[in-house]
């Protein structure tokens, strides 16, 4: 029995000796950790994330690497939830001793995850989530160590009240949630972005997200005679509003936010509509379509907006650590603030909150299809 | 030695007014006034636009009347406030979605007699269709009558109420499920395309597509027309079965009073079946008309029109069938007109506060009766 005891015991010892060896001799490699929701609500976000950021930074090693040393990929399962998310950040930086995280993907678990970088002094670049707080602490300070691929939501509204003007309307009507804050930043920022620059609101109506009838307020839209319908909100409310504007005779062009981005718009509610998105498949620059043949012959698909932002993200923190000269996360992180790197969704530079000035893609819906309009920079 | 205490105190003028029904009057009257004079500026600053505003508060008012209808029935003979009813609405949505969307039902005529106008053959379609889910929510709801109610028919009336609740729940949550409706909110298919006419000094044209309105010009749609129509048709068939023949005078009489209708020889079970069959029917040509002019359904659908229309019937006088459409259709154009010209968020809160004020004046609706006392 105590032999037993004695070999069980061994046994472990040998197995916690092996596990921690490629930790022990990783001198030669830089780590970067994929903190991805692989389970959980969202798994193909997860996924796609992944399958993003390894394709870069094999492509970093096919160049030879970064600063002359390869670099290893540790991926590790967050869940999108806030204790898994937490679980895995603390594993990759006492067990791998990683200096670098791309993730996480959802801003709910994002936020946790990025008190313990700036923690640990880690270099974290979520490629997702679009929380202001993910980069900023509570007294409105940026977190020195923590980055974003993504532009924020409110962004969007600045991109289609330009891509508004750019095609001549001069008058937006406004129908906006007053109970979303993701749908009135979009309002908020179109409306500011579209009076500095020429246009003219001639009305705005706030519902709520249980209102099924909105011919009232459609009735006053055909009255303004406005040119374009901003309405920033989620699929479902596009397609009410989109099918009942028709019926009470409004002819402005319906304009939205990456609320629309779902294969359940109704494509011919929201006909001739514009929205704004991340990313589209169908942007001619070189760049774009280099990546999307590099996807599609690793991976055998189309690469969608999150495999494209996992991609950026993790070419981003390799730029900044080749531009760093040196493999230490606060020369990392400086390098990342002023870098200036063509990315696939933009040429991308950071704003003071961390968040990428980078430019967006409008696509249009027309004859039940969704494609790509123009590209806007900021 | 409590002497002192038994004896009312002087009432305050506040308690005389609340007592007297006098504040809730006062207030009513006031309000009245309020809304009058605002909706008589914008009558006369723009009477086109407040027509079409009229339009589209008929239009939401008759869906109500149909699903008001149903709670007024059941409480009229059972006193019974069917919670479920929102839900078999749902229901009948659904049923008319997959009809359209899966088994393209509405195309049957084109099918059979191709050589039948499109018109008409779309119109027999769409009318094969409504019906289907009518008959569907008639079965649902004799069903739930059956599994849920009757048991507890001479249990507190507390219990038949939690109950409903409970079959409630129990149609939104399993309709959500994945293999029956799906949690989604699936597009509604029109059966038949949308034709807006405009009404002016210049006659009846029809609008193109991309054309703005001109000025003076009132718009409406067919789905307006037909909604009204079917509606006012439903309502007319529902008077006559009330008013005019045996199971109607029958229902009447269990209305009246259970036990002695029971003495005279009429099937009281039977009769409150077909009370909720013709209720739920009443759902299911709503929900597809619902469904129809807001084209979107979904398993939580019910529930908002479900209370609204409960407010409605409350209002008319619960119980009472011109009540409810009187009810229904004050409720349509107070959404209406409050999203239209006072503030769209407060347009529930508006309506809802007109059912305060009414209770508050009528606590038995405006049509309704002073409950009898049972012997």
């Amino acid at each position: 029995m105590k032999t037993r005891v004695a070999i069980f015991v061994l046994l472990i010892v040998a197995l916690l000796v092996t596990a921690c060896q490629p930790g022990a001799a990783g001198g030669g490699t830089i780590k970067i950790a994929i903190l991805a929701p692989l389970s959980g609500p969202v798994p193909t976000f997860g996924v796609s994330t992944r399958d993003g950021a390894l394709l870069a930074i094999e492509e970093a090693n096919a160049k030879g690497g970064v600063l002359g040393k390869k670099i290893e990929a540790i991926v590790a399962d967050s869940q999108c939830t806030p204790d898994p998310a937490v679980n895995a950040m603390n594993k990759v930086i006492e067990q791998d001793k990683v200096h670098y995280v791309v993730g996480e993907v959802c801003s709910k678990a994002s936020i946790p995850i990025s008190e313990i970088a700036e923690k640990n002094k880690v270099v974290m670049i979520s490629p997702t989530s679009t929380n202001p707080t993910v980069t900023l602490n509570a007294d409105g300070s940026t977190k020195k160590y923590v980055f974003r691929a993504c532009f924020i939501d409110p962004f969007q509204g600045t991109v289609m009240a330009k891509f508004a003007l750019s095609k001549g309307y001069k008058t937006a009507f406004i129908l906006f949630d007053q109970g979303n804050d993701y749908v009135r930043g979009l309002a908020e920022f179109f409306e500011k972005a579209f009076t500095e620059n020429g246009g003219q609101i001639v009305g705005k109506e706030t519902y709520t997200a249980q209102d099924t009838d909105f011919s009232a307020i459609l009735t006053k839209v055909a009255e303004s005679k406005a040119e374009v319908l901003f309405v920033p909100d989620y699929y479902n409310i596009v397609n009410l509003v989109g099918a009942q504007a028709k019926e009470k005779g409004v002819t402005a062009v319906m304009m939205g936010g990456d609320g629309w981005d779902s294969a359940d718009l109704d494509k011919n509610a929201a006909n001739g509509g514009f929205f704004s998105n991340h990313y589209s498949p169908e942007d001619t620059r070189p760049i774009v379509q280099q990546w999307v043949a590099n996807y599609q012959k690793k991976y055998n698909s189309v690469p969608d907006a999150l495999a494209t932002l996992g991609y950026d993200a993790t070419n981003l923190l390799i730029a900044a650590i080749e531009k760093a000269g040196v493999d230490d996360p606060t020369k990392v992180a400086e390098a990342m603030e002023k870098l200036e790197y063509e990315a696939v969704s933009g040429k991308v530079t950071f704003d003071a909150q961390h968040n990428p000035i980078k430019s967006a893609v409008v696509l249009a819906v027309k004859d039940g299809k969704v494609s790509f309009a123009a590209s806007v920079a900021p | 030695m409590n002497s002192s205490k038994a004896v009312p105190s002087t009432p305050s003028f506040l308690d005389f007014l609340v007592r007297r029904k006098i504040l809730g009057l006062l207030l009513l009257i006031l309000i009245l006034l309020l809304v009058l004079w605002k909706l008589g500026s914008e009558l006369v600053t723009n009477p086109t636009l407040f027509l079409q505003q009229v339009i589209n508060g008929l239009q939401l008012g008759f869906v109500y009347a149909l699903i008001a209808l149903g709670y007024t029935m059941v409480y009229g003979i059972v006193r019974l406030i069917n919670f479920a009813h929102g839900d078999v609405f749902m229901v009948g949505a659904f049923m008319s979605y997959y009809a359209i969307a899966r088994v393209q039902l509405h195309t049957w005529p084109a099918k059979v007699f191709p050589n039948l106008s499109p018109g008409l053959s779309i119109g027999i379609g769409s009318i094969t269709v409504i019906l289907l889910s009518m008959a569907i929510c008639a079965l649902v709801a004799i069903t739930i009558e059956r599994v849920a109610y009757k048991p507890l028919r001479n249990a507190p009336r507390i219990s038949a109420l939690i109950t409903a609740i409970g079959v409630s729940f129990f149609l939104e949550y399993f309709g959500a499920l994945n293999f029956v409706f799906s949690p989604n909110f699936i597009t509604y298919k029109r059966p038949f395309d949308v034709t807006t006419w405009m009404v002016s000094a210049q006659g009846v044209q029809a609008l193109q597509k991309g054309q703005a309105i001109p000025e003076k010009t009132v718009i409406f749609s067919n789905i307006s027309i037909i909604i009204v129509v079917v509606s006012i048709l439903l309502l007319v068939v529902l008077q006559y079965i009330v008013g005019k023949t045996k199971i109607g005078k029958a229902m009447r009489a269990v209305a009246y009073d259970k036990q002695t209708a029971r003495l005279m020889g009429i099937n009281v079970d039977s009769v409150i079946s077909v009370t909720f069959a013709i209720g739920a029917a009443l759902a299911g040509a709503a929900g597809m008309l619902y469904a129809i002019a807001f084209p979107q359904v979904f398993f939580w659908m019910g529930i908002i029109p479900g209370l609204k229309a409960f407010v409605a019937a409350v209002l008319g006088g619960i119980g009472s069938i011109p009540g409810a459409l009187v009810g229904a259709l004050i409720m349509g154009q107070a959404e209406v007109l409050s999203a239209a010209y006072i503030s769209t968020p407060m347009r529930d809160a508006i309506a809802f506060t007109i059912l305060i004020i009414v209770l508050l004046v009528r606590p038995t609706g405006i049509f309704g009766e002073a409950q009898r006392e049972k012997a």
